[in-house]
């Protein structure tokens, strides 16, 4: 009889395997990611979990018998039947005789299991259709910075801490009586000025013994020791984080729709992986307005309806408030990111363009206007629409030179270039190191 | 006896152990199943496994390492959903029918589980393996780990030269058709071992037989084919063939010798597991009455404490659970239940049969040593012709069973048989075609396929009792064999008594 002990073997062997599986699935995975992140919180956006695909995509047929025909079924447990008694059938699918079940078992028309963090962040970054560069920035975490901290017994020739080693070296050899070379030449002059003399056999022999006596001892004493040997150590420290607020600004007036929304959500969900990626912390703040504005929760945000007029300046005064009560530029990093149709009360532009140049743009680290649309909504012929109110009144801003970055989005697959200029204007900067 | 006496007689204390409580387990157990039971097995590996590699191994089959596949990811996906919501708990033990027999235990089973699993897999099951002519006769215990891991080579190198997709295609289709992969009747020597060898040998020779100056040949002007010629033609590709994919390895004209290669290696594993299939009910029945056996006589020695005892019969008793029919938790019958109990039911009637046992069982009814009986029932039988012979009318009233017929055109079920002097007979029929695969799985043949002219391959469902097969599947499972096939294919399910042709599913390769 043999025991062996498996339990050291390399784990995931049944990974190429689960590879293998949601390539097969992936149309319907990404579609129940999509689902899913449209359902959660912004905060959980990248957290894995619980998925859920229908069964018959990724069925594996076989041959078996439908309904019809007759069939035999030998039950345990008879209370009352004779030979001969009738049974109403039972209503379809409920036990009775239920010896058949489907072969993959149970039935289900869904099929649920667990995706990890990284395979659904994955396949919800590929859904934006981001480029492959940018999506390693967002799924990779920071990368530690290497700081000295003292010494080891262990590590790599290079790292070698000489001056340590041999100051050990020494202490070692003063302890434990090292010989040092002077004395020995001393004896051997000694011996060399008693042979030469040739008088006091007696004090050549035991001078001579002596010596020898001393070599050993040298022998036996190393000059280095492997216990003496120190090597630099490092220490992976994390960068320094810092904590940063985003603000979603959004027009909820009547002619935002669900789609539209939709998108924004998108923005913003994209928007905070990427500062989860850069800051420890990082606060929401939603900010809705209409003709006024409030700070209000995440389900309030993006599910109920206001009516009202539109005036943009009052959600820019709103966030000027939050601000200077909690969020003091110096402590902490602000995004901003807007997302409207483009109305806005001819008369408040003017308002909204002082606004952002004197107060909000300042304490900004980066402000991001996108102007959501539906599909082909632009290009209807014979309905040609100009630039909104509010994109002509950002197009002035940034003309300026205001350091903001705004885009039209009609579809998910547009959201991604808005980050774009996020990326390269942070690069000659943070963006070198990473 | 002395209390110190009696507490070194034990194999264990509490619930830890370590490799040296197993190899004490095994032995203790090894002495009594050889011993005293008179069981013979193959050499035990007893391997030590975690439960993130249970998983694993349920994802494939069972298997210790298989080729890749994403059905396998699949249900470990699904295993994986379950286990960890807690819905459902592990196996302690998976047992491998080679040489030498593998079984893997958890390592969080308490030891008392551990001797449980030992009893019940390494020798159990293992003397089941050992024994069954089945298995005898359709496995090779010595070759199958060799040959999984020369299929897991093959499937990957094929890969790298194929692509992943062209490969999976392949796999899908014959997994399809896995269950019509197996040889039934044919008796046939297999030897895993020397597959390798053979696959290697034919390429070797195409390699070596190739000769550019055939390919200049001028190609033979088409001969009609004479009169007379079906027969022969049909003699020649040894039809009708039950075996769905061994037909398509040896005819199927537009498959590249690996795809050949890859149907045989899934059809070389479906047979494998063809007599599992077959003998599950008495496998898991032999395997449990051998532990019940072997737990109660580490008692009766003293060598597990009455607590260990206790604790087994614990897990002993949820295993050989039987809801009864009309019990929401009933999911048809438990093989673990109906098995130990005949086996159970066998060794009173050896041991103390009453009149109505002596007149159905004359041959070993009071012959006093069950195991003689026992070890030649799981030598020669299988569950159908096991339960058609030795199921006793003292068991069927034990579970009190019934046989109901469901006739889709009557509106109401009729209760066939019940557990009394008139039905004991029809009703172990019926219960014994219910393991039996010609009556369980649909009998679907390749017919005729007419290779010079249209090539269309023609199949038959021999439908029984009118039942015909679920459409949409069958169409699916066809689309497979048609992308194997390379041309058209017609399955025609017909009344096998009339010939007469019920419905006909046609289907065309995919355009690639």
């Amino acid at each position: 009889m043999q025991i062996l002990d498996r339990r050291l073997n390399p784990r995931g062997r049944s990974l190429p395997n689960r590879q293998r599986f949601l390539r097969r699935a992936k149309a319907l995975v990404q579609e129940a990611v999509r689902d899913a992140s449209a359902r959660r919180d912004i905060r959980d956006a990248d957290a894995g979990g619980e998925v859920s695909i229908p069964l018959h995509g990724i069925r594996e047929p076989s041959f078996h018998f439908g309904s019809g025909g007759i069939r035999d079924h030998v039950l345990p447990g008879n209370k009352e039947y004779r030979e001969g008694d009738e049974i109403p059938r039972p209503p379809e699918g409920g036990g009775g005789g239920g010896s058949e079940g489907s072969p993959d078992g149970g039935g289900e028309d869904a099929f649920r299991f667990v995706l990890s963090r990284e395979e659904f962040l994955d396949l919800f970054l590929d859904d934006l259709e981001l480029p492959d560069l940018a999506k390693r920035r967002l799924v990779e975490g920071a990368d530690p910075a290497w700081h000295r901290a003292g010494y080891s017994v262990s590590g790599s020739p290079a790292n070698l801490a000489l001056a340590r080693t041999m100051r050990n070296s020494l202490s070692r050899r003063i302890a434990l009586r090292r010989p040092k070379p002077e004395a020995v030449a001393e004896l051997e002059a000694a011996i060399a000025e008693l042979e030469a003399a040739g008088d006091a056999p007696e004090a050549l022999v035991a001078l001579r013994a002596e010596l020898e006596r001393q070599l050993r001892r040298t022998q036996r004493i190393p000059y280095i020791d492997p216990v003496d040997v120190r090597y630099r150590r490092f220490e992976p420290v994390p960068k320094p984080v810092a904590q940063a607020v985003m603000f979603c600004l959004m027009d909820v007036s009547g002619s935002m729709t669900e789609d539209m929304k939709d998108l924004a959500k998108r923005f913003y969900t994209l928007l905070y992986i990427f500062l989860q990626r850069r800051y420890k912390h990082v606060e929401i703040v939603f900010i809705r307005h209409t003709h006024e504005a409030s700070e209000v929760d995440e389900e309030t945000f993006f599910h109920s309806r206001e009516t009202g007029g539109t005036l943009v300046s009052t959600a820019l005064e709103e966030m000027q408030r939050v601000v200077s009560e909690r969020f003091p530029p110096a402590e902490w990093n602000i995004y901003a990111a807007q997302a409207s149709d483009g109305d806005n009360a001819s008369g408040d532009s003017q308002k909204t363009a002082q606004l952002l140049i004197d107060n909000i743009l300042p304490a900004c680290q980066y402000y991001a206007y996108i102007e959501v649309g539906r599909d082909g909504e632009h290009g209807m012929p014979g309905f040609p629409r100009g630039p909104t109110d509010l994109w002509r009144t950002y197009e002035a801003l940034v003309a300026a030179g205001a350091p903001m970055a705004m885009k039209k989005v009609r579809h998910r697959r547009e959201i991604f270039p808005v980050f774009r200029e996020l990326f390269q204007r942070r690069a000659p900067g943070e963006e070198a190191r990473a | 006896m002395s209390d110190a006496a009696t507490e070194d007689r034990l194999l264990f204390k509490g619930a830890d152990w370590d490799f040296g409580t197993i190899q004490r387990i095994h032995d203790a157990c090894e002495e009594i199943a050889l011993g005293e039971l008179g069981l013979t097995v193959y050499p035990n590996r007893i391997e030590v496994i975690s439960a993130e590699q249970m998983l694993d191994a349920y994802a494939s089959v069972g298997l210790p390492l298989f080729y890749r596949h994403w059905s396998f990811g699949k249900h470990f996906a699904q295993h994986e959903a379950l286990y960890r919501k807690g819905l459902r708990g592990l196996a302690y033990e998976i047992v491998i029918n080679s040489d030498p027999c593998v079984s893997y235990v958890m390592e969080e089973n308490t030891a008392t589980l551990q001797a449980l699993v030992i009893a019940h897999a390494a020798f159990g099951h293992n003397h089941f393996f050992r024994n069954n002519r089945l298995f005898l006769e359709w496995t090779d215990a010595k070759g199958i780990l060799d040959y999984l891991e020369f299929a897991k080579g093959y499937v990957a190198r094929c890969e790298e030269q194929h692509g992943e997709m062209a490969v999976e295609r392949v796999l899908d289709s014959a997994h399809a058709l896995m269950n019509y992969g197996v040889h039934r009747h044919r008796r046939r020597v297999l030897d895993l071992r020397s597959e390798e060898q053979r696959e290697r040998d034919r390429r070797q020779h195409d390699e070596q037989m190739y000769n550019v100056l055939w390919s200049t040949l001028p190609e033979k002007p088409m001969v009609p084919p004479a009169k007379g010629e079906e027969e022969r033609r049909r003699a020649l590709l040894q039809l009708p063939q039950e075996n769905l994919l061994y037909f398509l390895e040896k005819v199927a004209p537009r498959l590249q010798p690996w795809q050949r290669e890859i149907l045989r290696i899934v059809r070389n594993i479906a047979q494998y597991f063809h007599p599992q299939r077959q003998t599950k009910m008495m496998n898991e029945g032999c395997a449990t009455y051998v532990h019940y056996r072997i737990l109660n006589r580490l008692h009766e020695q003293g060598r597990i404490s009455d607590g260990a005892l206790l604790e087994a019969l614990h897990s002993h008793t949820s295993v050989i659970l039987q809801p009864e029919f009309d019990d929401p938790r009933y999911s048809g019958i438990n093989p673990y239940a109906l098995g130990f109990a005949m086996m159970e039911d066998i060794e009173r009637i050896c041991r103390d049969p009453t009149e109505e046992d002596r007149e159905w069982f004359p041959d070993f009814a009071g012959c006093g040593d069950p195991m003689p009986v026992l070890r030649e029932a799981w030598a020669e039988y299988r569950d159908e012709s096991f339960i058609l012979q030795f199921l006793s009318p003292r068991l069927m009233r034990k579970l009190r069973l019934f046989h109901v017929v469901d006739d889709a055109a009557e509106p109401v079920l009729r209760v066939e048989a019940v557990h009394d002097e008139r039905g004991y007979r029809r009703l172990r029929r019926a219960l014994a075609r219910q393991y039996d695969p010609a009556w369980t799985d649909p009998d679907i043949q390749v017919v005729d396929v007419d290779l010079s002219g249209d090539r269309r391959l023609i199949l038959e469902h021999r439908t029984h009792a009118g039942r015909l097969l679920e459409e949409q599947e069958a169409r699916q499972v066809l689309r497979h064999l048609a992308s194997l096939w390379g041309y058209d294919v017609l399955l025609r399910e017909v009344e096998p008594a009339s010939g007469a042709s019920l419905r006909e599913h046609a289907v065309s390769p995919p355009r690639t």
